[in-house]
């Protein structure tokens, strides 16, 4: 076991683990934030994904040792208060069937819309392709993505 | 329980579903406030302050309505949908309701969720639930006023006089209903459908917030004080018992608490019992899967230790040869003369089709947590049938039932695995070897091999077509792995000259209910056989099937678990589809539309697909429209498009690329790198999806879109390409032309 100082969703919290364990089951089992979810473990379904310095990763595949210092972002932390634009969207859409896979797809969906914008159908074709969602899901998925790219944009123009 | 009679179930999901709906529906049965509501009888209806007219709601004096979901939430929606109906026939503001999810409680009756069947159960009990309610909040302030109730209505949380227009909020009647006598259920008067102001609307999922902000919904989520966490390690080739595991040596590996064979011979043909394995109990999730990967078990031979798909595929093609009535051949229905038809036909077809063992993939791998303590346990549990799940682990403590709770959990997708309990069983016997609240939890390679699969199977079929181009014969010969198909399934009873002949495949495999069971391959084999014939009689399919269909409009069931076939609704569907997708417009070469319709779980269902072929053979399915006819009212119609565009794209996902593999015993497969899952890219790029009110009990919908959509695209790649495909997974099917 070893001590790792982990930075998850803008706190610092300390977990004594081996240092292999991924980064999926400290976050589910040591920290109690279960939201992002065990599909896998080979990075297949993307139900675990989080982001790392911004970036979304595969949980189920990172050693807790590599993302020790970084900023994790996990669902729980995607905003304040379940307000983030995509969040709007898939409660205004009700995109959820199970629900089981839509952290991943949400945390998926944002990396996406903090790079992009305004993504056509092809691009989120492109950057969703990882997420299975076995309830199929998918149209609502990708009118989700659009609908919180409008949210996200009259926010922007709000604000300007 | 008529209702659930028709449900086309294979014979062994029926009479599960049977046996768990019990003594069925008794309305009397629904006064008693559900557990933890506090003392029944005298105090019945005022305690806390509460309003409570029975089981399923109550009220309180700020006008809050809680309204109990007794049907476990498997993402059909149940949890909005039937507490949508309460507050319609309520009157309630939505907005003022608050859905709990019940635990298991008989105060709730069946609280199962398979079958397409809590729609059909539950519709009208929730209603004479809600109206119940409004007719004791109705007649409260009828009394407060001194005026007759029959001039009072309720509406939006408030009872209003209509003469006077004075209005008092339901929170203000709390008191005085409480002191009221609750009338009989089925006494009270329910609303006018055409006066119905949530019902049919889109309604958002209650837990969506939660959802999406990765609230602990989920079976797997769940977590307790002293908690501990296990993997059990089964035999890949089922039935097979550990001899000896090197537990010891496991549990010396860091964080293991213990580890240990948990014996037991399993009845011949059991597959939702106790599974004997070796358990490793440990203090994290990681510290139990990466000692699993130390563990050394010693199998023996396992009961079917050879079954492999390729000997099974031989045998059935050796039984498609021997005659009706041969050792091994089965014959299930016999109409008319079947030889007289081939041999007096213009046009005779022959042709074979076959589908692969298929797994539920539920995303949320299966899982539970359970604590035996104190002579009894509780367990929190993903499941469609909780009481099934609490008989099972009442079986394998030797305790009573009673003395088991049951909290059933949001659940990470059913599709029909969580009918059967083995992970509650494990996880109970577990914990009770432990004495610890224990989460298991199955590795993807768990439930991949360790799944309770939709069958395989092999259908050997031959049509005749008459002079006049009519259907005038119909041979078919189901190959199955112990479920055969049933003697009422269509075409039967619309062909005059019909032979049906089962056989069966000694195996070991553990199967269970996989959405829409046996529809869900039917249809396709069906449906596409009915598309040859059309093409060798040289006619438009639609019409074809239509005169399949006849001018009948109510087909009665010939057997004693058939069920009767409106064919009326049926054929409307079929117009309405052709009508609504442009059927018979012109499209290019490599692009075709194809029909595909089914009867299943008490829903006439037509789809068409759209499709492209690429020379080189890639699919891509542009369009699928659906006309849907599941009765007289759509209950919630968000959820409703959510299940049908479900069924859709799972019924393409399951036909286009699932397949697993079994050799030597046990399936190949491991994980989703090897068992394809459908993505978005391959999502059809359009669902059109057409409600069509009839004047029917509303039906459910978690299943009876999904057969209907295999045949529609496989007989559109037909039209596009002239290629016809006879093997699931549609993947095997070179579709290159030129």
């Amino acid at each position: 076991m070893s001590k790792f100082t982990l930075r998850v969703n803008g706190q610092s919290r300390v977990v004594d683990v081996a240092a292999d364990t991924p980064l999926l089951w400290v976050l589910r089992d040591s920290l109690g934030l279960v939201g992002t979810k065990f599909g896998c473990g080979i990075g297949q379904c993307a139900a675990c994904v989080v982001h790392l310095s911004g970036a979304p990763i595969r949980s189920c595949m990172m050693p807790v040792s590599a993302a020790a210092g970084a900023a994790i972002t996990t669902i729980e932390g995607l905003s304040p208060d379940g307000s983030h634009p995509l969040q709007q969207a898939w409660c205004e859409l009700d995109v959820a069937q199970c629900g089981y896979c839509q952290p991943g797809q949400i945390m998926s969906a944002a990396a996406l819309l903090a790079n992009n914008p305004h993504p056509t159908d092809s691009d989120i074709d492109d950057a969703m392709a990882g997420n299975i969602c076995r309830c199929a899901t998918y149209h609502r998925i990708r009118a989700g993505i659009h609908r919180a790219a409008e949210i996200a944009a009259a926010a922007k123009e709000a604000r300007t | 329980m008529s209702a659930a009679l028709q449900a086309p179930l294979d014979r062994r999901s029926f009479l599960k579903i049977v046996a768990m709906a019990g003594g069925g529906l008794v309305l009397g049965h629904y006064v008693r406030p559900a557990a933890g509501a506090g003392p029944a009888g005298a105090d019945l209806g005022r305690e806390g302050g509460l309003f409570i007219p029975n089981a399923f709601i109550r009220i309180a004096p700020d006008g809050t309505v809680t309204v109990f979901s007794a049907r476990p939430e498997v993402g059909q929606g149940i949890k909005t949908s039937l507490p949508m109906v309460v507050a319609e026939e309520l009157g309630a503001d939505w907005r003022s309701v608050k859905v709990v999810s019940a635990q298991l409680d008989p105060v709730f009756g069946p609280q199962f969720a398979g079958g397409s069947m809590s729609t059909p159960m539950s519709y009208t009990l929730m209603r004479r639930m809600g109206a119940t309610a409004r007719t004791v909040l109705v007649e409260a302030a009828a009394q407060t006023w001194g005026v007759p109730a029959s001039e009072c209505e309720a509406a939006d949380g408030a009872v209003r006089h209509v003469p006077s227009g004075r209005s008092v909020k339901f929170g203000d009647l709390v008191a005085k209903a409480a002191t009221l006598p609750v009338p009989a259920a089925d006494s009270v008067r329910l609303k006018n459908p055409k006066d119905f102001t949530l019902l049919g609307k889109r309604i958002g999922g209650v837990d969506n917030p939660k959802v999406v902000t990765g609230q602990p919904l989920f079976g797997i989520d769940q977590s307790r004080p002293g908690m501990v966490y296990a993997v059990y390690e089964k035999s890949p080739v089922w039935g097979a018992r550990p001899l000896s595991a090197n537990v010891d040596h496991v549990k010396s590996l860091p964080g293991v608490r213990d580890a240990f064979i948990v014996d037991r011979t399993v009845p011949a043909g059991e597959v939702t019992g106790l599974v004997p394995g070796v358990a490793i109990v440990a203090d994290s999730t990681w510290a139990a899967f990466s000692a699993r990967r130390q563990l050394k078990v010693q199998w023996e031979a396992g009961r079917f230790p050879s079954s492999s798909w390729d000997d099974f595929a031989r045998r059935a093609g050796e039984l498609a040869t021997a005659s009706p009535g041969a050792p091994k051949v089965a014959v299930v229905r016999r109409d008319g003369d079947v030889d007289r038809a081939f041999a007096d036909a213009a046009h005779v077809v022959e042709a074979s089709y076959s589908y692969p063992f298929i797994s539920h993939a539920n995303l949320e791998p299966q899982n539970c947590l359970a604590h035996v303590h104190g002579g009894g346990a509780e367990i929190w549990a993903p499941t469609q049938n909780p009481d099934g799940a609490r008989k099972l682990a009442a079986e394998v403590l030797g305790i009573a039932p009673e003395r088991i709770e049951v909290t059933i959990t949001r659940i990470g997708g059913g599709f029909g695995r969580r009918l059967d309990s083995d992970p509650v069983a494990e996880a109970v016997a577990i914990s009770q070897k432990v004495g610890a609240p224990v989460k298991l939890t199955w590795s993807r390679t768990d439930d991949l091999q360790h799944d309770h699969y939709r069958p395989g199977g092999f259908h050997f079929l031959k049509g005749a077509i008459d002079a006049q181009g009519a259907l005038s014969g119909w041979r078919t010969h189901h190959v199955a792995f112990g479920s055969p198909m049933g003697a009422d399934e269509f075409p039967a009873r619309f062909v005059p000259n019909y032979l049906q002949l089962s056989s069966d495949l000694e195996n070991g495999i553990p199967q269970g209910p996989w959405r829409a069971p046996g529809s869900n391959t039917y249809a396709w084999v069906i449906g596409s056989f009915l598309d040859e014939l059309a093409h060798a009689a040289g006619r438009d399919p639609v019409a074809f099937n239509l005169a399949v269909l006849g001018d009948r409009d109510m087909v009665p069931a010939s057997g004693e678990h058939g069920r009767p076939y409106n064919a009326a609704r049926m054929r409307n569907v079929v117009r309405q589809v052709a009508e609504k997708s442009g059927w018979g417009k012109p499209l290019a070469r490599g692009k075709g539309m194809g029909l595909g319709y089914f009867f299943s779980h008490q829903g006439y269902i037509a789809e068409v697909a759209e499709v492209t072929v690429s020379a080189k053979g890639e699919l891509r399915v542009d369009r699928v429209v659906a006309a849907v006819d599941v009765g007289s009212q759509i209950v919630n119609l968000s959820g409703a498009e959510n299940q049908v565009q479900g069924s859709v794209i799972d019924g393409l996902s399951a036909a286009w690329q699932q397949e697993l593999d079994i050799r030597d015993g046990r399936v190949v497969q491991g994980n989703f790198d090897e068992y394809s899952m459908l993505r978005i890219p391959d999502a059809p790029r359009a669902i059109d999806i057409h409600f069509i009110k009839t004047d029917y009990p509303p039906t459910g919908l978690g299943e009876p879109a999904l057969p209907p959509l295999a045949p529609a695209v496989c007989n559109a790649i037909f039209a596009a390409t002239g290629k016809r495909v006879r093997q699931f997974p549609i993947s095997r099917t070179d579709l290159s032309w030129s």
